[in-house]
């Protein structure tokens, strides 16, 4: 922490505590700490602002629902009398993320290991450089190239796990097609998320304190086995926040997903067959045919996903701070 | 306790010598077993089931760690087996995230190149029906640069005064819990959602102050979601300030603000370009907030404040759900513009910070 010490003020008349307390109060200090405490202020202000919000202009749609809000799949909100729920959203939502952070996790905490300790120091800032490109490319960018170019490509994923993983409901195919699947959106939301996951983990990684690495090696351990016990536990707390910190992009990531998935609201558990839909691909493809309830609906399902968000963030959020505070080791 | 016989004695030094230099694989098993694999797999792919380029390439990953694990346990023993399986798997997972970049980008370039030309970069989509050839990008172009740019006005410098507030007054202010909470609130906030965000720049100007629904207003969401990104990144620079600088400062009797000012900025104005640069780079693509709080257009509109008003995302979303021919491979072209932008952004912020940069003392 930066405690700097408090700038001498002019010389006063005799003051109990010279320098610190006697320090004159300059009219420039006062107006740069008021502008930059502002400035944080408004931040707070911003979030309880779109807290505020959102649930203010929910409340007339949630009023003229007539459905349950939390267990209803369908979404007719400007049909009279209205009808509308987020039970098909959840299920889309929870299980594209789901797919993401299966496929993501590992493989990004991979990434972060090989740059971190697995290859040369020229080529990890190369790489790392490259990864960061990865989540420079625009979100609409993934969807395009998903539909396009990559859905023809998981054909052959879908029916394999159909010829061969078909006794399990979950990649039974029934309906021999095999594009905008929620499986194909889950892939696709897994590159997206693999930099934010990476990156973090990365950091966690070379933070690693130097002679817990090379007690390990001392005692003859290989690479492997010094990665267990001295990286990873060492990390653990770093790599569950990168993760969580993955699963709320997915979770909030709307344009690749509204191009990958068909739209259906229903809950399918055939994850390789056409259908699904999330909170944030919903609000996306229903906002401009919407009416006044219609509107206040789409409001109050994105509220739910900013609570859920928010939730995973904060989460996130604690784990890497309690960390901070007993790490000790350096 | 009996001396050892010297049978018993060699016989203890050759199981130290295993334990200690044990058997290795020659050097080049690992490149030998990687073209056995590749030519194996391709002898499967000719004779049996086995096809595909990526069918193909599995297999030929699974000779290669099967044959590899084998080998190594029978010659270094269970735990560099056990090593040698981490290895692959961890640079296997380079090669699967390297795959999606170069197959994004490619297919960007290849598709976006097909349609791009002056006329393409010059003229706007005014009066071309989404089934024509021609029309072009520019009113997309001025609207988010427009757009990007007021957020930038606005965005980065709230969020360096955010981040002085953080680093220079928070940690000596009365109560901390200010700047805790703030620093708290500015992580959590990098993680909302960008539709999220969209949805309460409506109803909060839209619906409630009545502002119409125009670049500005997506200037007002692109803000929200630029300022954390520029918080953290400038306040990690300031704290790489070194502190003898500031000290030296208040020592020669300058207030506390102006060594901010002339001092602690100054040193590390190269970082915070380089943060607000990619700060920047991330809110040009964001599409969903776009989409939530401006107005399409297919025309020229200069004045950001009022009326519909383009912007890149937005004009590849429309073009793209148009579904027609020209109308999608207009909205590839649109995506290598956006693209090539925002990787410049990128670029050159990553070079300012390559070559200068706050220097740790």
């Amino acid at each position: 922490m930066s405690t700097t010490l408090e700038p001498p003020g002019t010389p006063a008349p005799p003051v109990p505590h010279p320098g610190i307390k006697g320090a004159a109060v300059r009219r420039g200090d006062r107006l740069f700490v008021g502008l930059s405490r502002g400035a944080g202020v408004l931040i707070l202000v911003t979030m309880a602002a779109i807290a505020v919000f959102l649930i203010w202009k929910s409340i007339p749609g949630l009023q003229a629902n007539t459905a349950n809000f939390f267990t209803t799949a369908e979404w007719f909100p400007d049909q009279k009398p209205s009808v509308f729920g987020i039970a098909a959203l959840t299920f889309g939502t929870l299980m594209t993320a789901g797919i993401a952070m299966l496929l993501a996790v590992p493989v990004g905490v991979g990434i972060a290991l090989f740059i971190a300790h697995y290859a040369s120091r020229r080529l990890a800032s190369t790489l790392g450089f490259v990864t960061d490109l990865l989540a420079a490319v625009p979100s609409i960018i993934f969807g395009m190239w998903g539909i396009q170019y990559l859905t023809p490509h998981l054909v052959g994923l879908g029916q394999w796990l159909n010829d061969y993983l078909g006794f399990i409901p979950l990649f039974a195919n029934e309906a021999g097609i095999y594009s905008r699947s929620i499986l194909n959106a889950g892939i696709v939301l897994a590159i997206m998320i693999l930099p934010t996951i990476s990156a973090i983990t990365r950091e966690v990684f070379v933070q690693t304190p130097r002679a817990h690495i090379e007690a390990a090696l001392a005692l003859g351990a290989t690479r492997w086995e010094m990665v267990r016990m001295a990286i990873f536990p060492f990390s653990r707390p770093g790599m569950i926040s990168a993760s969580m910190l993955g699963l709320g992009r997915a979770l909030g990531e709307t344009i690749a997903v509204a191009l990958m998935l068909s739209a259906t609201y229903d809950i399918n558990i055939h994850i390789t067959q056409p259908g699904g839909i999330t909170f944030a691909s919903n609000i996306a493809l229903k906002w401009n045919e919407a009416g006044t309830i219609g509107l206040s609906a789409l409001v109050a399902s994105g509220l739910v996903l900013f609570v859920i968000t928010l939730a995973v963030n904060m989460a996130a959020r604690l784990v890497i701070a309690r960390r901070a505070e007993f790490s000790g080791a350096n | 306790m009996a001396d050892l016989t010297e049978r018993e004695r060699h016989g203890s030094d050759e199981l130290l010598h295993a334990a200690l230099a044990g058997g290795k694989l020659p050097r080049w098993a690992v490149p030998a077993l990687g073209v056995g694999a590749v030519l194996l797999a391709f002898l499967l792919n000719v004779t049996t089931s086995v096809d595909g380029v990526a069918g193909t390439l599995v297999v030929a990953v699974l000779i290669f760690v099967g044959a590899q694990t084998g080998w190594s346990f029978r010659v270094e023993g269970r735990r560099h087996a056990v090593d040698r399986l981490a290895t692959t798997g961890v640079y296997a997972t380079f090669l699967i995230a390297l795959a999606p970049l170069v197959a994004v980008l490619a297919t960007v370039i290849v598709k976006g190149a097909q349609v791009i030309s002056s006329t393409f970069l010059l003229t706007s989509m005014r009066n071309v029906s989404s089934v024509a050839e021609g029309g072009g990008v520019y009113h997309a172009l001025i609207g988010t640069l427009e757009q990007v740019g007021i957020a930038a006005l606005i965005g980065i410098p709230l969020g360096i005064l955010t981040a002085i507030y953080l680093v220079e007054y928070a940690p000596s202010a009365r109560s901390r819990r200010l700047g805790h909470a703030i620093s708290f609130f500015v992580d959590v906030m990098t993680g909302v959602p960008s539709v999220v965000v969209g949805l309460f720049v409506y109803t909060a100007f839209v619906l409630t102050l009545g502002m119409q629904r125009s670049g500005f207003a997506g200037s007002i969401a692109l803000t929200i979601l630029m300022l954390p990104v520029v918080v953290r990144s400038t306040e990690e620079m300031l704290r790489i300030v070194p502190r003898d600088l500031r000290e030296a400062s208040y020592a020669l009797g300058i207030p506390k603000w102006r060594t901010i000012l002339s001092v602690v900025l100054p040193t590390a104005t190269a970082g915070i370009i380089t943060g607000a640069m990619l700060a920047v780079a991330r809110v040009a693509g964001e599409t969903a907030p776009l989409l939530l709080t401006t107005f399409l257009s297919q025309s020229i509109n200069n004045d950001p404040f009022s009326g519909p008003q383009a912007s890149l995302p937005i004009f590849i979303w429309d073009q793209f759900t148009r579904g027609t021919d020209a109308s999608v491979n207009r909205a590839w072209g649109g995506a290598l513009v956006l693209i090539v932008l925002v990787m410049l952004l990128y670029l050159t912020a990553k070079i300012i910070s390559r070559f200068t940069g706050v220097k740790k003392f």
